[in-house]
């Protein structure tokens, strides 16, 4: 072994203050974090039966039912583009978040061993859940330029800004479940909430129908919601704004996952010292 | 206490637990209800404060330095806080107080196979262990057909790990963490899992990874081991250093001290806890067992003891009317239940014995050079004929360490005592050879 090249050292001490985050560490770890993310997806296709369809089948059966009870029944607008597309380029990125949602909070809690038995970056667990969650999204993206084309609808030039909206749909995502999962690993009915938090924030955020329901002197602060930026951000991008707008609702909800992003990691940190002894 | 430069460095380590933390986790509604309790808490404040109780100390104050290539060994009863430090030293868990530097690469071992998941294959956990363990892809890559070859299962390399059978689970997860190759090793108890030939294996493979100069740090309940392995020994107890130096000084004194002193007396709950079968013909008991306790020659409660030395077995009971024979047995079992020793208080006494109504207590010795390298479950069983019995299995681990004779040391047998040997020449056309005698 070649001691001397790679003679590295650790300082262990009593943490103090709220946490920061040792950004060498995790490049130093990053190929655990691939391996953690190989696995999820690995795992998550092999378990079903029908695999990659179920990715499909669940945003279009939900695009199917808001079009049906949104688009027609309630005669909702769609700013011109059909409700259908409309509903699906926003079912996208929330699908990934609601997933997030499910599967990193329990992240910690369900990854004992990993928290326990070695050293792994506990920021880590919830980061893998969220980002192996975007294979799914890659396989529905597909779908949903097919649905496009489908409609003859040609996107416009902003589409080339569509990875910054994954980052920052990605970004939402670790926001929210740094708190949860550090949070389920101290009090376990956090993952009994996730569900009706998702429920309840589906329909808080325009996905469902378009922000042009909401009066004009009100549709800026829709923003405050993180996932009503990226939504927006997701429909501008693919489909254009016809309503206006959309630029200060991002930036409003980038600021607020800002705040939930920082608050996050220096709760997570704080907590994660704890961890090995609490799960 | 090596001319080496100094790898690891323990200054004054503590590590605090609540007891609050030892529980798995709360409810939301404990917290709520914690909430409710708090202004009646407030008014029923003790001087003492609740602070002082609710603590434990699992690491308190502990300090070495450790040079580099040496193997040192961690031993102390349950509880001491070996594996406590071993979590500290990996980063699994934050100390409360104090300063470790460690200057290259760690790898701790706590537990084969994490992170091994039943969906994927033999190969792809190869991967994910390895990484989870600390090693790099392309040392992966590199060292991957010893990894298999090592485990013994190339032929199932593509079968989820969820048809291996517990045993092929163990080999493939120890093969890869065989492989690590850290500058710093820390190991924790992965040799008491598996059978006798898998832990021969281990070992044979942790003799190779000391004989290479590395660095480890070996916890274990297995003395032996300790002894085989390590040059240097760490005493642990209650969270505190009690010795530091070379491993037989440190073994003479954990034995020597009685490790596991609670332990070797057994009463109240504790001995209620530990009855296997009670039987009660007739109405009400005739007797009743208050105590037993494993003593040392000197009457002191212990459960390690070295081999040349006297094994006591004390049963305190009361006879509370007056019984027509009675007699109490004794039985040490391996650990799986296989009787290795049994005597009885009527071994020696011609008809029943008959006790009145009082306070007994019975006493065997258990002569010294009789066992080997043994861990032993005492069982007493204590029968008032034909009416009552009562049984208590696992009363006290007893934990022997052959002591050798003259210069033999091998001692991994349940008996192991010193018998007398002739070595003659038998056959004609050796018979001019000198016979050898050893008494």
């Amino acid at each position: 072994m070649a001691a001397a090249a790679e003679s590295r050292v650790t300082v262990i001490q009593p943490p103090r203050g709220w946490g920061s985050i040792n950004l060498r560490e995790l490049w130093e770890f990053r190929e655990i974090l691939y391996f953690l993310v190989w696995r999820d997806v690995k795992i998550r296709y092999k378990q079903t039966a029908i695999g990659a369809a179920w990715v499909l089948l669940q945003p279009l059966l939900t695009a199917t039912i808001f079009t049906v009870v949104f688009g027609r029944f309630a005669g909702l607008p769609s700013g011109g583009v059909p409700y259908a597309v409309m509903v699906y380029a926003g079912l996208l990125p929330w699908f990934v978040f609601a997933n997030a949602l499910t599967f990193s909070t329990r992240s910690i809690v369900e990854n004992q061993a990993l928290v326990t038995k070695v050293y792994v970056p506990r920021l880590f667990l919830p980061l893998v859940a969220v980002l192996a969650g975007l294979v799914d999204f890659l396989i529905g993206g597909v779908f949903l330029v097919g649905l496009m084309a489908w409609y003859g609808i040609v996107p416009p030039l902003q589409a080339l800004t569509l990875p910054l909206f994954v980052l920052f749909l990605v970004v939402t995502a670790v926001a929210v479940t740094l708190w949860l999962s550090a949070l389920n690993v101290r009090y376990r009915d956090v993952q009994y909430t996730v569900p009706f938090l998702t429920q309840a924030w589906l329909f808080a955020t325009p996905v469902a129908y378009s922000a042009l329901v909401f009066p004009e002197s009100v549709r800026t602060w829709i923003g405050l919601n993180p996932m009503a930026g990226v939504v927006q951000g997701f429909r501008w991008a693919l489909l254009g704004d016809e309503a206006g707008g959309v630029g200060a609702q991002v930036l409003l909800s980038a600021a607020i996952v800002l705040v939930l992003l920082v608050g996050g990691i220096a709760y997570f940190r704080r907590v994660e010292r704890s961890f090995a002894d609490v799960v | 206490m090596s001319s080496e430069p100094t790898v690891v460095s323990v200054e004054g380590l503590r590590k605090r637990y609540r007891l609050g933390q030892l529980e798995p986790y709360r409810a939301l509604r404990d917290v709520l209800a914690g909430a409710l309790a708090a202004p009646a808490r407030l008014l029923r404040r003790d001087a003492s404060g609740p602070q002082a109780r609710e603590v434990v100390w699992a690491l308190d104050g502990v300090s070495f330095e450790l040079g580099q290539g040496e193997v040192l060994g961690l031993i102390g009863a349950n509880g001491a806080g070996k594996s406590t430090l071993l979590k500290v030293l990996s980063r699994i868990t934050a100390p409360t107080e104090g300063r470790v530097v460690i200057r290259g690469r760690v790898g701790s071992l706590l537990e084969v196979g994490t992170g091994f998941h039943p969906e994927l294959t033999g190969r792809e956990n190869i991967y994910l262990n390895g990484a989870i363990l600390g090693m790099r892809k392309t040392e992966i890559d590199r060292r991957f057909d010893e990894i298999v070859e090592f485990s013994g299962i190339a032929r199932f390399l593509d079968t989820p790990v969820k048809r291996f059978s517990s045993g092929m689970q163990v080999r493939l997860a120890f093969s890869v963490a065989a492989h690590l190759e850290p500058e710093i090793l820390l190991v924790d108890e992965v040799l008491a899992v598996g059978d006798a030939e898998f832990q021969r294996k281990c070992l044979g493979k942790m003799h190779d990874v000391t004989r290479q100069g590395r660095t480890v740090i070996f916890v274990s309940h297995n003395l032996a081991a300790v002894r085989s392995l390590c040059s240097r020994a760490l005493l642990l107890d209650k969270g505190r250093l009690l010795f530091d130096g070379d491993t037989d000084g440190a073994i003479e004194r954990y034995l020597g001290r009685g490790g596991g002193r609670e332990a070797a007396v057994v009463e109240g709950e504790r001995l209620e806890e530990r009855v296997a079968k009670r039987r009660l013909y007739g109405s009400e008991p005739l007797f009743r067992c208050t105590r037993i306790a494993v003593l040392d020659e000197e009457g002191l409660p212990t459960s390690s003891f070295r081999s040349d030395e006297e094994i006591r077995v004390a049963v305190d009971y009361t006879v509370l009317r007056r019984v027509p024979s009675f007699r109490i047995l004794v039985t040490l079992t391996d650990g799986n239940q296989v009787p290795v020793l049994r005597t009885e208080t009527i071994d020696e006494v011609e008809g029943p014995v008959t006790l009145d109504p009082g306070s007994y207590r019975s006493e065997v010795v258990i002569p010294r050079g009789l066992f080997g390298d043994a861990q032993l479950d005492l069982n007493v069983s204590l029968i008032a004929e034909v009416n009552q019995v009562i049984d208590y299995a696992g009363v006290v681990m007893l934990d022997v360490h052959f002591a050798g004779h003259g210069s033999n040391t091998r001692g991994k047998a349940y008996l192991r005592p010193q018998l007398p040997w002739q070595t003659r020449a038998a056959a004609p056309s050796a018979a001019d050879q000198p016979g050898v005698e050893r008494a």
